[in-house]
């Protein structure tokens, strides 16, 4: 037989690799709310702890049901714990939240572009999350708090449905005491004895205490609360190059290959989900892209 | 650039050798020995699909089809021609890039689970008959894996280990558009052989080029001769038919600004009407890669597959997320599908998802046709000006 036809062993097993997924164990369990939990995660093989940048997700796999995407909302500088906060809503979410100690979930990640920390040095950081977006933004909060000399003015914005909603209730309160920090929460609806304000969070906007002209805005919510920060940005002067939304879509692969994040020319789970808003501005603007 | 310009062949530096008839039995004979399984045409329920082939046998000889929009027929040929016939419901894409595979398995283990790697079998594949559209559908395929964030080489590798034998057409088929896409009717790279086929009165027999190493390791264990200057010429001639004979053309002039600019068209909606939302068109085109997951478990819930398997973005699941799909209607499917293949592609792939096959165009029940659409938008354009100018996505 030449030589030439001899066929060189596949190394297949690289492909299948790309969706296989490590397994970590649940170390901590946190109910943050009715339907919103957070899991602390350590990987049960000796390796690595899974380093990440603010922003990111991973693909959580529970045994038998799924795979969904969720982002990683602990601290960036502390990757030996991996933090995930998820709301559950369906199929996947809702038996992952009955996961418990010990028990194990399947990690594919981290994955997708990371809030512009970094470039923002120097300016104001406004922060505008809505309901469960405050987690993929707490890795974020805590990085500029860590590094906190390299900013200008840090202020929260944050939004929920009612004040039983608000996640990382102590976390806030700490936050709300520290005198580097502006942090104001607002509910869609509130009975008492929630004596703060109410209303949705882009009503915050104009009067929150930032430079519009040397401030970078980090947005993440459902897409109409987005759009409309966006709107109460622009007008109060903040450049559309400045502004950064996380954007969510279907995600069965996470790295490009499913086809189900596309959002006009983008994938969403491999150029994003945080884009610079001038990338997805005429997409947004399209009814059922 | 006129159609028979794109036919000149490309001088590969090799002299295109001969073989008769009886030597494409040789050669899928010689390609058995070599361990390759040969895939390739043979007819199937009242269509030629691609399966493997035992002998020349299983070729569709004789055989042809008619192709319109929603129709495929079958047809007998008054000669014996093993390839005068234009691509059928299959693609390649079956072999490369599975219908339905397993990921891994994951069993539990005292309230704990692990997961277990599934190793794929690495086969080694000989598919004959490749067309030139379906080389650049291919390559097509190859580049939407090769630029995953985590690039998935599975494909690369079942290509690049596969024997692939082009067949230049010889025909065009009533739905073919290739000429328009710039894909065909010729092959130009991608294959380690090339067969054209002339079919006379009194001779039958093949033209190949050769397009690699181990293509000429092959050819030189069969009987071949040099293939004269009339031989090339009469080949020759048959492509240059082909290409003039296209069914279909589309004009892609700033295509992805048209199509962009066009989100609101009132065409979309005509057509979302017509749509049946059935998923034949993505299913049978040979560049549409889009996948999802099925998770199983047994019944005692001890142990657990995941399966990708195709998907369409015609389905209402596919851009499901809570509180509903991002794509509602019919029409925004079809517009997804539509923008997807003719403009956004070329941004994430810099190329066209689109080949000029047809399959699309002969396989949807209603006949929606993508030419036709293209036609009509580009008849009354409807532009909305993009609300903020610029916006670096677009480049229109
Ligand atoms: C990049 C990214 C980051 C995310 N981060 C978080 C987070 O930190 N916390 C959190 O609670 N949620 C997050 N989500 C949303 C989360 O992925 C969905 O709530 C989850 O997929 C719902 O799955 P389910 O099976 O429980 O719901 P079902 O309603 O049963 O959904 C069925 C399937 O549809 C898909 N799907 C449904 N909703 C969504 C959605 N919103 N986004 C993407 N796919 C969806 C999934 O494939 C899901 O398995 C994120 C989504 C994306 C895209
Ligand atoms: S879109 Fe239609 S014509 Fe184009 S490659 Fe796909 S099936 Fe063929
Ligand atoms: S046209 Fe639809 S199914 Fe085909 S590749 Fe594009 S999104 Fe996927
Ligand atoms: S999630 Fe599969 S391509 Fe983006």
């Amino acid at each position: 037989m030449p030589s030439n036809l001899e066929v060189a062993a596949p190394p297949l097993e690289a492909a299948a690799t790309t969706m296989l997924p490590r397994l970590f164990r649940v170390q901590r369990y946190l109910q943050e709310t009715d339907d919103t939990f957070t899991l602390e995660l350590g990987p049960l093989d000796d390796g690595a702890p899974l380093a990440f940048a603010p922003g990111q997700f991973n693909m959580l796999y529970v045994f038998g049901v799924g795979e969904v995407p969720i982002s990683i909302s602990g601290d960036p500088d502390k990757p030996g714990v991996l933090v995930h906060t998820t709301r559950a809503v369906g199929t996947v979410t809702r038996v992952m939240a009955r996961l418990r100690r010990g028990e194990l979930i399947g990690v594919r990640g981290p994955y997708g572009t990371p809030w512009p920390v970094d470039q923002a040095e120097g300016n104001d950081v406004v922060i505008v999350a809505g309901g469960i977006g405050l987690a993929p933004l707490r890795p974020a909060l805590y990085r500029l708090l860590a590094q906190r000399d390299r900013f200008g003015k840090v202020v929260l914005l944050y939004g929920t449905r009612t004040p039983e909603d608000i996640l990382y209730r102590k976390e806030l309160e700490r936050w709300r005491a520290r005198f580097d920090v502006d942090v104001y929460v607002t509910v869609d609806r509130a009975i008492a004895p929630w004596r703060g304000s109410v209303g949705v969070v882009t009503h915050l906007i104009p009067k929150a205490p930032f430079d519009p002209l040397s401030s970078v805005a980090l947005i993440c919510g459902p897409e109409i609360m987005m759009r409309f920060s966006v709107f109460e940005l622009e007008k109060r002067g903040v450049a559309a190059d400045r502004i950064f939304v996380s954007l969510e879509r279907n995600m069965k692969c996470g790295v490009g290959t499913c086809g189900h994040c596309q959002f006009g020319p983008l994938f969403v789970c491999r150029e994003g989900p945080v884009f610079a808003y001038p990338r997805v501005r005429d997409w947004l603007a399209v009814r059922e892209l | 650039m006129s159609s028979i310009d794109m036919c000149a062949p490309e001088n590969t530096g090799r002299q295109p050798k001969l073989i008769e008839r009886a030597g494409v039995g040789r050669l899928i004979a010689a390609l058995q020995q070599q361990g390759y399984r040969v895939v390739g045409p043979t007819v199937r329920d009242e269509a030629i699909i691609y399966d493997e082939l035992a002998s020349d046998a299983d070729l569709p000889a004789g055989w042809t089809d008619d192709q319109q929009a929603g129709a495929y027929r079958l047809k007998r040929r008054r000669d014996q021609a093993l390839f005068r016939y234009t691509c059928g419901p299959h693609s390649w894409k079956k072999y490369l890039h599975p219908p339905q595979a397993t990921l891994w398995r994951a069993e539990r283990e005292g309230g704990l689970f692990r997961i277990l790697p599934e190793t794929p079998r690495a086969e080694r594949l000989a598919l004959l008959g490749v067309r030139a559209c379906e080389l650049r559908a291919l390559a097509i395929q190859e580049q939407v894996f090769a630029m995953a964030a985590h690039a998935d080489a599975g494909y690369g590798v079942r290509l690049r280990q596969a024997f692939v034998v082009a067949v230049n057409c010889g025909q065009a088929g009533g739905t073919c558009f290739c000429v328009s896409m710039n894909s065909g009717p010729r092959a130009r790279k991608g294959f380690d052989l090339a067969l054209t086929e002339v079919v006379h009165a009194k001779r039958h027999y093949f033209v190949v080029e050769i397009g690699s190493e181990r293509g000429a390791a092959i050819l030189a264990a069969l009987e071949t001769r040099d293939a004269t200057a009339e031989e090339i010429a009469a080949a020759e001639k048959t492509v240059n038919d082909a290409a003039r004979h296209m069914g279909r053309t589309l004009d892609t002039t700033e295509i992805q600004a048209l199509l962009y600019r066009n989100h609101e068209h009132p065409r979309w909606e005509q057509t979302g009407e017509r749509c049946l939302s059935c998923a034949n068109c993505t299913l049978a085109c040979p560049t549409c890669f889009c996948s999802t997951i099925d998770d199983t478990t047994d019944l005692a819930g001890q142990r657990a597959e995941r399966t990708r398997r195709w998907d369409s973005c015609f389905t209402a699941d596919f851009s499901y997320i809570h509180g509903g799909s991002v794509r509602q209607s019919v029409k925004a499917r079809y517009r997804q599908w539509l923008t997807h293949k003719l403009a956004s592609w070329i941004e994430q792939f810099g190329s066209s998802g689109c080949v000029g096959c047809g399959r699309c165009i002969t396989w949807c029940p209603v006949g929606i046709d993508l030419t036709e659409e293209v036609r009509a938008i580009r008849a009354t354009k409807y532009y909305r000006e993009p609300v903020h100018g610029d916006t670096g996505t677009r480049s229109v």
